[in-house]
């Protein structure tokens, strides 16, 4: 895949060559300078910006090959991709539970059936006793397993995490490995993991390295954490 | 699905409740320039209803006797009584003035009244009494509308003399919102057309000096001169009642054609009152009320767009995760118009608890009140494009960051 920024003298090559494939249920580490392209890369796998060219697919199905080939993004990103983010991003007029639960809603669930799933799924990341707080109410560390949580409240094939621990002592950044680890495991979700972060580098079992847009695939040291 | 319109609003209710009341406050105010014309109307109407008359007669080329001055001779009616389709026919007199309170040793406040002169028993006298009772002795009584402020027994000073207050009526005001005084015509006649002394004395020494007016060798002249000067012999208008099944038009017309007077019927005057005499006032509402509406338009614009602008980054996340535009669009409608029913609520409660405190009638209907809401609501739809614009056209990408 490839992509530039804007176009003539001032365009920048932001993704040149990048290749990377990830299994349903393995988690793989994205890492590189600043400037490489991390976040550019995750944005184009989000369907969130569009790559210049170059060829994506997901399970069977061919997402971009030169062009979009799926009309509704907006479907893709809702029910097939989870995002979380370096800050957790709440929607603070809503519930922890309905902040999880949005998802299935905007899907087309009933708020019932969406309700359990986000309920299900916050007991499954121990914010279960949180679940009618205010998201302003919660610990950072608990805000981001409710935004793992929400991630999650689809079922996607695909977990796009840019920096998740970023923000978080090392305790909680290896907590949220956990999570992340376990619920890839679980969900047989693919997880894909931009960080700097050197603490939770060594538990990654295959990291693609970025440098100056040019993807290079390596072994990880696969560190366990533990359950 | 939830209502995300309604989350966000129960979740920051005290800002919203507060520029909701401010809103509702200049709603409370647009309504009120609304019922001030609405009670101009109604006044007039009701002015026009309680004089009993189905037909104006007044001085030939005026819109009297309301909108222009009309002066008649007071004899005239006699005449129109013997016009064909006349049932009955009466002599009035309007003045506009200062009516001291408290009669003649007064601390007084001034009030300003229209005086009527009426005769008994005929048109133009006061409809209902809320207090009192009519006027029976031929002068110094007087009728007064609750509005002047006057109190049943009361003594008020109209120009020379003392009146008593003996009864009290309602809704009894003049076009341009003053509150009536009823007095005999006769009474009315001597204020209205009244010289001041000086002038009387002066007058009758000018007439004693014109030698063909002071005859010695006609006695008794010059006194039935003087006497003549000093009386009035004018009224205002003469109000008809057309016999029943009459037209009021058929009987008019005669009256205008034979005795060099104006006659309106009851749909002319309602048309010289409402189109002529409170257009000018109602051109100056409905600048005030344009001008509100704006405003209005304008607080809401403001007050929606900065409350988009302080979501950016959830409107960034919801777009993120896939929510339609539609969605997002309809989360900021409903934010508006919900802005905009609370400010209709306040507005009309407000305008309602304050409308009594207007010096004139404040006439608040429920077809005004109905427009009024359909306004508010197309108001805020309006208002809120300029914040879903801004809102549609945030870039989701911005919720990942750099
Ligand atoms: N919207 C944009 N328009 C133009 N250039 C951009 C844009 N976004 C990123 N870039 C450029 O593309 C390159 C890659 O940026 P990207 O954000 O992907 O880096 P990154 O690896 O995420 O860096 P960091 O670790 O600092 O977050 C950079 O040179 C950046 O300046
Ligand atoms: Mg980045």
């Amino acid at each position: 895949m490839r992509k530039r920024y804007g176009a003539g003298d001032t365009a920048v090559d932001a993704l040149k060559d990048v290749n990377m494939t990830v299994a349903p249920g393995e988690v793989v580490g994205l890492i590189g300078p600043s400037g490489s392209g991390k976040t550019t890369l995750l944005k184009c796998l989000g369907a969130v910006i569009e790559p210049t060219a170059g060829r994506m697919t997901l399970g069977d199905e061919v997402i971009y090959d030169d062009g979009w080939k799926i009309d509704d993004l907006k479907a893709l990103r809702r029910d097939r991709i989870g995002f979380v983010f370096q800050a957790p991003y709440l929607i603070p007029f809503l519930d922890v539970t309905d902040n999880v639960a949005l998802l299935p809603m905007l899907a087309g669930r009933p708020n019932a059936e969406a309700r359990r799933r986000a309920l299900a799924l916050l007991e499954a990341l121990d914010v279960g006793h949180r679940a009618r707080a205010q998201p302003s109410e919660l610990s950072g560390g608990e805000q981001q397993r409710v935004s793992i949580a929400r991630a999650l409240a689809n079922q996607p094939p695909v977990i796009l995490a840019d920096e998740p621990t970023a923000p978080l002592d090392s305790e909680r950044a290896l907590a949220v490995m956990r999570i992340l680890n376990r619920m890839a495991r679980q969900y047989n979700t693919a997880v894909i993991i931009v960080t700097h972060d050197e603490k939770i580098i060594p538990i990654f079992k295959r990291i693609y390295h970025i440098r100056d847009g040019v993807t290079h695939e390596e072994a990880g040291e696969g560190r366990e954490i533990g359950d | 699905m939830i209502n995300l319109a309604g989350r966000d609003i129960l979740h920051s209710w005290g800002k919203f409740v507060f520029t909701g009341v401010g809103l509702g406050l200049l709603i409370g105010a647009t309504l009120t320039m609304a019922g001030v014309y609405r009670g101009m109307v109604d006044d007039a109407k009701v002015l026009l209803s309680n004089s009993g008359a189905d037909i104006w007669v007044v001085q030939q080329d005026t819109l009297g006797p309301y909108a222009e001055p009309s002066s008649l001779r007071d004899d005239v009616y006699r005449a129109i009584r013997g016009m064909p389709g006349v049932a009955r026919a009466a002599n009035v007199t309007y003045l506009t003035m200062q009516v001291k309170q408290g009669g003649e040793n007064a601390s007084a406040s001034d009030v300003r009244v229209m005086v009527v002169g009426f005769e008994p028993g005929q048109p133009g006298e006061p409809g209902y009494l809320v207090a009192g009772r009519r006027i029976t002795r031929s002068h110094y009584e007087a009728v007064a509308d609750v509005r002047t402020g006057f109190k049943l027994g009361e003594r008020i000073r109209i120009r020379r003399q003392d009146y008593t207050v003996v009864g009290l009526t309602r809704r009894m005001v003049s076009s341009g919102g003053d509150p009536m005084v009823f007095i005999s015509l006769k009474d009315a006649q001597e204020a209205q057309f009244l010289k001041d002394n000086d002038a009387i004395v002066n007058e009758r020494a000018r007439t004693a000096a014109n030698p063909g007016l002071n005859r010695p060798g006609v006695p008794g002249l010059l006194e039935a001169i003087q006497a003549s000067q000093t009386t009035s012999r004018s009224v205002n208008a003469v109000l008809v009642q057309a016999q029943a099944g009459l037209s009021p038009e058929a009987v008019a017309e005669p009256i205008r054609r034979w005795k060099h007077l104006q006659a309106y019927t009851r749909a002319q005057m309602e048309e010289i009152l409402v189109a002529k005499l409170i257009a000018t006032s109602a051109r100056q509402i409905g600048m005030f009320l344009a001008i509100l509406a704006v405003v209005s338009a304008a607080i809401v614009a403001f007050i929606i767009y900065t409350m988009t602008l302080g979501k950016i980054r959830e409107i960034a996340v919801l777009k993120l995760i896939g929510t339609r535009s539609s969605t997002i669009a309809g989360m900021i409608l409903q934010q508006a118009l919900g802005l905009g029913f609370i400010g209709f609520v306040v507005g009309k409660i407000s305008a309602a608890l304050w409308a009594p405190f207007f010096p004139k009638y404040v006439l608040l209907e429920p077809g005004d009140a109905l427009r009024g809401f359909i306004a508010v609501m197309i108001i805020c739809t309006l208002a809120s494009t300029l914040a879903i614009r801004a809102a549609l056209k945030v870039d989701p990408a911005t919720a990942i960051g750099g």
